[in-house]
């Protein structure tokens, strides 16, 4: 493949000093003058494309060079290969004016697309424009001998995608009359291949066959591209051309904007170009250039339609079939948002295509135009297309989540009309489960898209269960691993296990009788709208475990967190205190049932800390109307091994928001409550845990608490003689051997510091309220900058009253 | 239509260096900035770097697959091997939003052949079923022509063989629906011109 070598020579290119280039410049011109195109030419020729295209800075090249490319490029009977190469070069150099180079007297269409594609990278848009018109005045003759339209299509295309206003409304009429006979009117015979020539060979070449289908039978209607023949006439390939660009052509100029009424461009129905009087008399039978290409575009995406149901011979058309019925229904929809008097037609003729391609997941692909077009038309033509809707969100998301290109379209297509789904299609808000399988599977790839998306998919109904699923994302991974594993095992192995045994792996666990609910539950493809959460649901999440070094199950848990973020942004701008309360018991109750990956949970802890305190920010009444569940956490002591930074962020929550100034409706009595909890906690890891040998809580957890207590005692002044003596116990444990070994001398410090300052603080009830419990202006810029009203400066005075009273001294 | 093409390696130099997406081979059929008057020098910087960027996506992508696959992540030939069977190359696609690196949104198709990204830029109105038909038809005749399996440096130095190949089979970014008659024919075509 790249080989030391190819390396070698790249790195040459890109060094190559101008004086050298130009030496080698003027050898290339040596050959070039003198019409030497051998093969050392050729070489150099090679060389010089890849100096020139080699580095992100543009060559230069001496303008009488450039000027000799030109030259040998538009010189009569020069090879393809030399051509292809001064083109290719004349594009890639640095920019220059090629004002040399005219189309005017090229009449060899392969050139002359050549010229146009040096022309387009060098910006001269006058010069490219002027191609165009050549090229629709060449419509209009005889091509000499040996030339062919059909290079020419592409450069057509290429402009009117660069230039959408470039061709006038009668070079546009003209195109439109000749892709309608292209398009509708090629012959249905075969062409007459090279007579091969050879001495004992007939003279007289046989009579073309006629065109078949795929299939092979003989074809019985117009060519397609789906139409096979051993030789193709030029009307053929034009064929081919012109569908290729039908699309582009259609959205470019059939619209409105570049109609034009001139009597002169209609005919009628069946061709010939009708005279003025006649053009009166039957105008209602007449049609526009334009509307006669949607019309044999109509009638041509029909018949491709019905041939791409055929059974190809060949693998390459089989798949060809499946990109011209995706093309065809495109292509139909434009029309119809063109004209819609083709609606009512088209409704009824992709409904039984629908039907027919729901029998074959081979062609899921063409499901999402066909869902585009009912959404675009069933309104107006009056047609129930829920049953389109539902097939396409409840089957294919579970069947095909692992093609990456169907879950790209799938997702775009969501994101496109997500508003509408949201507003109209109850299945849609059924479905994210089945939704969320293309992000498990395809995670890295598609997340970016996903993010695009899922907002969409939350709403006051639907986030708890999200946020459910995103946190086991990880784990539908893993199934979704499985389940592809289980189709292409063989049978016996997929047969259910019912046994008393427990299962010894993920694996058998798919199978086994005990685990088929759970599975079931986990690749869900709608809503579950009871409750989300089975207790047996852990027993999975633990089963699963085995795939954690499956490298798609890991690329998936590095996506949840960026997830887990987006959600609840995105909840924070609609939850009401009734959601809110939900998602914190939700975060408390799955802090402790994760998927067990280590840097999975810290990851996931990290996401819910910062997010449970914008929680509480958000709505602090949370604080006090969840207050069982959070005694219930915060008394665990198991509940700090393994997520200890959630813990500490619990806690803290609960000092800061649970004060009276937050929710009338917190009493002394809760926050007494509150109170005794911590304290027996923080008395279990500090004095009793060193001697139990029991993994020791962080300095900083041992903080949090103190600081908590200190707060919730200078709300509920009772408990302040309590919490002194506790700060003042809890400085002598520290000074303690037994902590001192365990934390080590800085951090010991820390802690017997922050005692300190916390029973500095505390001799001052009042002032301990002020700065433990600010009112909510404490955010307000004003109370950090302004001398008088500062928190600094309540600080300072607190300390200095200390100072004078008992000697304290501040640090 | 098709807005770029672009062979790249993935990655892996043959000097061991990791991490070095290198641009082998890249073409863009239109330019973004056409219509305002820019500085044509930037034009062409831009393009070179959009293209170095898609490429550096792709490597990274491509990669993520492969760990996916479990399959290794640098594959190397083994000797005396001849053909590759695309259909065991690694495949995938993912957009870029707009502004990043292109102006307008893009859905980028790519294929993974051992030490080598193939990669088709599409604008938003392609047939991507289609792209990917084509994709692989052009890698499967890049790799004949170029020999990619045995030779190392065609890939850099015979830039006219892929021009051909795309003239052919993508001219301008036009996707084409090529029936298994129409390819025949138009390799033929291609052949001819080649061996000339």
């Amino acid at each position: 493949m790249f080989t030391a070598g190819a390396d070698n020579y790249l790195r040459q290119a890109r060094e190559i000093q101008d004086e050298e280039l130009q030496k080698f410049c003027a050898r290339i011109a040596g050959f070039l003058q003198q019409l030497e195109l051998g093969s050392e030419t050729v070489d150099n020729l090679q060389r010089l494309y890849l100096v020139a295209s080699a580095t992100k800075y543009g060559k230069k090249l001496e303008r009488m060079f450039l000027e000799l490319l030109q030259r040998v490029l538009c010189a009569p009977k020069v090879s393809l290969q030399v051509q292809v190469l001064c083109t290719a070069i004349l594009r890639e150099v640095s920019p220059y004016d090629p004002f040399t180079l005219s189309c005017d007297q090229i009449y060899d269409t392969k050139l002359l697309s050549l010229v146009f594609s040096i022309l387009l990278a060098q910006g001269c848009n006058n010069k490219a424009l002027a191609i165009g018109n050549r090229i629709v005045k060449m419509m209009e003759s005889r091509l000499p001998k040996g030339q062919s339209l059909r290079h020419l299509l592409p450069v057509l295309s290429k402009l009117t995608s660069v230039f959408p206003a470039s061709l006038s409304d009668d070079q546009t009429n003209l195109i439109n009359k000749k892709l309608v006979d292209w398009l509708r009117y090629a012959s249905i015979h075969q062409g007459i291949g090279q007579p091969s020539g050879g001495f004992f060979s007939s003279p007289r070449t046989k009579l073309p066959g006629p065109i078949t289908e795929v299939d092979g039978a003989v074809a019985t209607d117009f060519f397609t591209v789906l139409s096979i023949g051993h030789h193709y006439t030029e009307d053929q390939w034009l064929n081919l051309q012109a569908f290729s660009m039908l699309r582009k052509w259609l959205l470019c100029c059939g619209t409105d904007s570049t109609s034009s009424t001139s009597s002169d461009d209609k005919s009628e129905v069946d061709g010939s170009i009708m005279s003025m009087a006649s053009v009166a008399s039957t105008s209602s039978r007449l049609l526009l250039p334009k509307e006669r290409v949607r019309e044999k575009a109509f009638e041509y995406c029909q018949r491709l339609i019905e041939q791409s149901n055929r059974k190809a011979v060949k693998k390459s058309d089989a798949d060809l079939q499946k990109a011209c019925l995706i093309e065809a229904i495109i292509i139909m929809d434009i029309v119809c948002r063109q004209d819609s008097s083709y609606v009512y037609r088209a409704v009824s003729f992709l409904k039984i295509v629908h039907a027919r391609i729901c029998q074959d997941l081979t062609f899921a692909q063409a499901l999402l135009p066909i869902a585009q077009f009912f959404l675009n038309h069933s309104e107006m033509a009056a047609v129930d297309s829920e049953a389109v809707y539902r097939h396409l969100f409840t089957r294919i998301p579970a069947e095909l989540f692992y093609q990456p290109l169907l879950a790209l379209e799938f997702i775009h297509f969501c994101r496109t009309n997500a508003r509408f789904f949201n507003q109209n299609i109850s299945v849609f808000q059924q479905s994210f489960p089945n939704l969320l399988k293309f992000l498990a599977w395809n995670g890295p790839g598609l997340v970016s898209d996903f993010v695009e998306f899922l907002p969409s998919l939350i709403g006051p109904d639907t986030a708890i269960e999200i946020l459910h699923l995103l946190l086991d994302l990880p784990c539908l991974t893993a199934a979704l691993e499985l389940q592809l594993r289980s189709q292409s095992a063989p049978a016996s192995e997929r047969v259910l296990i019912d046994s008393a045994l427990h299962p010894a792996s993920s694996v058998e666990a798919f199978r086994h009788s005990h685990y088929k609910n759970l599975f079931q539950y986990l690749l869900r493809c709608e809503a579950w709208p009871g409750d989300t959460i089975d207790g047996r649901f852990h027993l999975l999440r633990q089963m699963l475990v085995d795939m954690a070094g499956c490298p798609r199950v890991t690329q998936c848990i590095e996506t949840v967190p960026v997830l887990l973020q987006l959600f609840f942004k995105v909840v924070a701008e609609f939850a009401d205190g009734v959601l809110i309360n939900q998602l914190v018991a939700v975060l408390l109750d799955r802090s402790g049932l994760l998927f067990s990956v280590p840097r999975f949970q810290t990851d996931v802890h990290r996401v819910m800390s910062s997010q449970l305190l914008a929680l509480c920010k958000l709505y602090p009444s949370v604080i006090v109307e969840q207050s069982k569940e959070l005694l219930e956490f915060s008394g665990t002591v198991t509940n700090i091994q393994n997520k200890e930074n959630f813990f500490t962020h619990v806690v803290w929550a609960i000092g800061e928001y649970l004060s009276v100034s937050y929710d009338k409706r917190c009493t002394v009595d809760q926050i007494n409550k509150f109170f005794e909890v911590l304290e027996a906690l923080l008395f279990e890891i500090t004095q009793l845990r060193p001697s139990a040998g029991v993994p020791k809580s962080s300095p900083r957890l041992i903080t949090v608490l103190m600081t908590t207590l200190t707060k919730l005692a200078s709300r509920s002044q009772d408990l302040i003689p309590r919490v002194l003596l506790y700060l003042s116990k809890m400085r002598s444990c520290v000074q303690s051997s037994a902590m001192i070994s365990m934390y080590g001398e800085e951090d010991s410090e820390d802690i017997l510091n922050r005692a300190t300052e916390l029973m500095n603080l505390l001799k001052m009830p009042t002032v301990a309220q002020f700065v433990l419990t600010p009112s909510a202006e404490v955010n307000n810029v004003r109370y950090h900058r302004d001398a008088i009203v500062s928190l600094p400066l309540a600080m300072r005075t607190v300390s200095r009253l200390l100072q004078k009273d008992s000697g304290f001294a501040p640090g | 239509m098709v807005h770029g093409f672009l062979i790249h390696t993935l990655g892996c130099s043959p000097s061991g260096d990791a991490d070095l997406t290198r641009v082998l081979y890249s073409q863009t059929f239109s330019s973004e900035a056409f219509d305002q008057a820019a500085d044509l020098e930037r034009v062409r910087l831009l393009r070179k770097e959009q293209m170095l960027a898609v490429a550096r996506h792709v490597t990274s992508a491509c990669i993520l697959t492969r760990q996916a696959l479990e399959k290794p992540i640098y594959e190397v030939v083994s000797p005396g091997e001849e053909t590759v069977n695309l259909q065991d190359a690694e495949f995938g696609v993912f957009s870029l939003a707009p502004g990043d690196p292109f102006h307008e949104c893009k859905t980028v198709l790519w294929l993974g052949v051992l030490s080598l990204g193939f990669v088709l830029i599409c604008d938003m109105h392609d047939n991507l079923t289609l792209a990917e038909d084509t994709l692989k038809l052009i890698v499967k005749y890049l790799i004949e022509h170029l020999r990619l399996l045995s030779q190392g440096s065609d890939v850099i130095l015979k830039a006219d063989k892929t021009e051909t190949i795309l003239n052919t089979f993508l001219p301008h970014g036009q996707l084409l629906f090529l029936n298994h008659q129409f390819i025949l024919a138009l390799e033929k075509e291609m052949n001819s011109s080649m061996s000339k």
